[in-house]
């Protein structure tokens, strides 16, 4: 009697690990071994053409005492101050600003939108004709002003600013329709509370608008933090990482050493630091954010 | 004058009209109740004089005041949601204070009134919960609370019980009965259950189709229906409503005959008559079992409704009408037997081809 009840427990836990089996699988042949394989690959000294020898923590011993890696890190801090906060807080308003049936606001909505579909080669491009100093949008506009242009790209202060500039303008899309998402969420019968509780625009915003819609917050920091460190494409194309590495993101420091200078064991120890910066970036804001609720 | 008085209201959708050309008047201490069907236009009343809606027409005054341009919070009311729309991030005494707050209240004062409002409604001790902590009628507490502290001229409730079990819903029904014997404000209750309007109110508004049909204290919305549509409206179960064949005039009273030729006095004085084709409505209280052929008519049972201190009887007459006899409660008919009727048409009620009631003053 208990020895058939356990089998059929038994036969029901397998046939649940059946229909687990097919996702497990893809994740531990397309994550967890990776993952695994690469921190095995970060403690060789190895070249993309085969060779390599085991040597400890040397790589990251290496890495802690490159000026080029600690500069590359610095600068996808920065880059990531600069832009996470900004497509919060724009996406926000943007999307308080959009979150109504008007045609108007449809139209813009979807012009807000459209450019996170292009690829990041013809956003640069765009980008490019804007900020280039001889002949570009921003040029002829403080030449018709008789300024003096400004070398947005090769001034080692401005250049990353520049491409933040680009891609919050590239990334904007999606916090504003995950917080359109959320704003209609927010039952509209709270706002109506609000209204015969005399709470004007601003005061509504903070104390129903902003609490209904934390989570939402939340997540857009999340994913914006996890996005913005793997910065790459934009810096490759519009700056290489210069004037004097001012712009050299982590990402793009990677592929240089594994791809060019093929030293590809220090570059998958780049990789786990990134890994690790990445985690702990999201996980602060996390539990930061469940901490004060 | 004090109140609020509604003026030749309307209201559209777009192309859609909501309110057509509603006036009505609630005093100062009056519990008013405005009963209809769904989508009838019952709350878009509330929320036009709440602010929430705007009017294409009429004017809305409040102690005498105009208040129909002014913004929501300015104009003295406040409103108790059907999904009680509290904050849900507030605390359930941050709730309370925060139309107050937002005012310009001085904090002793806050304090003092969510302490007697509190009070009132038995809930000082729900005072540090979250909404989501409470039960719905907890819930529902906590909207009236909010209501209360800010002392409005006009207190509002669409359809405030609508999602309280049945046991609860008498309980809130005799709390808000009470609430307002105490604080005596203009107070209007939205609802579309009759029961609700007849034991509240004081005076009920009867919608219909974004109109008002009648306004009447429950007795007299009972006794003398304005219209065939508040006849049938209110009263459970529904007053029967017979086609007339022919209406005579020829003695002091009118006299009907239905369709199957039975011969009816009724109450109303012969001048009363009118042309088009003529209703009856009997109440089923005026419709009574007796002995096959010993009555006005004979009719055939069809089913049998036991109720325990009564009994409905539904009866089928040989023309095809159907109605509802009330009978005591042992009641020995069986579907399907023969019987006799007495209907008492003196009772009842003739409505003319635009539905309005004959003995109503013409309108
Ligand atoms: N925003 C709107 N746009 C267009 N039509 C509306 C709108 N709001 C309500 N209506 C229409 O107005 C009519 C009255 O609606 P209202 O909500 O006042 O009805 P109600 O009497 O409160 O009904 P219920 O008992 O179901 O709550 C309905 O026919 C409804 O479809
Ligand atoms: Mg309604």
């Amino acid at each position: 009697m208990k020895a058939r009840a356990r089998d059929a427990a038994s036969g029901e836990a397998l046939s649940g690990a059946l229909f687990v089996a097919p996702y497990l699988l893809v994740f531990l042949v397309l994550l967890v071994y990776p993952l695994v394989s690469g921190i095995w690959l970060s403690l060789h000294k190895a070249d993309l053409f085969g060779g390599s020898q085991y040597i400890g923590f040397e790589n990251y011993v290496r890495l802690f005492k490159d000026d080029v890696f600690r500069k590359a890190v610095w600068n996808t801090c920065y880059f990531v101050l600069l832009t996470v906060p900004a497509l919060t807080v724009i996406g926000l308003a943007l999307a308080l600003a959009l979150n109504n049936g008007t045609r108007r606001s449809a139209v813009l909505r979807g012009l807000f939108f459209s450019s996170s579909v292009l690829s990041v080669t013809i956003v640069t491009l765009i980008w490019r004709m804007v900020l280039v100093p001889d002949g570009g949008l921003i040029a002829d506009l403080l030449a018709s002003l008789h300024l003096p242009s400004v070398p947005f790209l090769s001034d080692a202060r401005l250049a990353m600013p520049a491409v933040a500039l680009t891609t919050i303008w590239w990334c904007i899309g999606l916090p504003m329709m995950l917080f359109l998402a959320a704003l209609q969420q927010v039952p509209k019968d709270l706002y109506e509370a609000a209204a015969l509780d005399n709470a004007g625009w601003w005061r509504t915003l903070l104390r129903v608008t902003l609490p209904s819609i934390r989570r939402t917050a939340l997540v857009v920091v999340v994913i914006e933090i996890i996005l913005q460190f793997q910065l790459f494409g934009q810096a490759q194309i519009m700056t290489l990482g210069g004037p004097n590495n001012a712009s050299l993101p982590i990402v793009l420091f990677i592929y240089q050493i594994g791809f060019q200078r093929w030293d590809i064991g220090y570059a998958a120890a780049a990789s786990e630091i990134l890994f690790c910066i990445i985690l702990a970036a999201a996980m602060t804001q996390y539990l930061a954010s469940r901490g004060r609720s | 004058m004090s109140g609020l008085a509604l003026r030749n209201v309307s209201k559209r959708f777009g192309d859609t009209p909501v309110l057509d050309d509603v006036s009505l008047e609630i005093g100062a201490d009056e519990l008013l109740v405005v009963l209809g069907p769904s989508g009838c236009g019952k709350s878009t009343l509330l929320r036009a004089i709440a602010g929430l809606e705007t009017i294409d027409e009429g004017q809305i005054l409040i102690d005498g005041v105009r208040v129909d341009r002014l913004a929501p919070g300015k104009r003295g009311v406040a409103m108790v949601f059907q999904s009680y729309a509290l904050y849900p991030h507030m605390s359930v005494r941050e709730n309370m204070a925060f139309g107050l707050i937002n005012i310009g209240t001085a904090r002793a004062e806050i304090d003092r009134r969510i302490a007697q409002a509190a009070k009132m409604l038995e809930m000082e001790h729900l005072l540090g919960r979250r909404p989501s902590e409470l039960s719905g009628g907890q819930r529902q507490r906590v909207a009236i609370g909010r209501a209360i502290v800010k002392e409005p001229k006009v207190f509002m409730f669409d359809e405030p019980l609508s999602n309280l079990d049945a046991a609860l819903r008498s309980r809130t029904r005799q709390e808000i009965a009470g609430l307002h014997r105490r604080i005596r404000t203009a107070m209007i209750f939205v609802t579309h259950d009759q029961t609700e309007a007849m034991s509240l109110a004081d005076r009920i508004v009867v919608m219909n189709q974004r109109r008002i049909e009648q306004i009447g204290t429950p007795l007299e919305i009972y006794a003398s229906p304005a219209t065939e549509f508040v006849a049938t409206f209110v009263g459970s179960p529904a007053m029967n409503i017979l086609p007339v064949a022919q209406a005579t005039a020829d003695g002091a009273f009118l006299r009907v005959a239905l369709g199957d030729g039975t011969q009816l006095e009724t109450s109303l004085p012969a001048s009363a008559i009118k042309d088009g084709a003529l209703r009856l409505g009997l109440r089923p209280e005026a419709v009574r079992l007796c002995a096959p052929g010993a009555g006005d008519t004979n009719a055939t049972v069809e089913f049998v409704e036991f109720l325990g201190d009564k009994t409905h009887v539904h009866l089928a007459l040989s023309r095809g009408d159907r109605v509802v006899a009330l009978a005591a409660a042992p009641c020995t008919a069986r579907p399907g037997d023969e019987t006799g009727l007495v209907l008492d048409a003196a009772a009842g009620h003739l409505f003319g081809s635009d539905g309005r009631n004959l003995k109503a003053a013409p309108a």
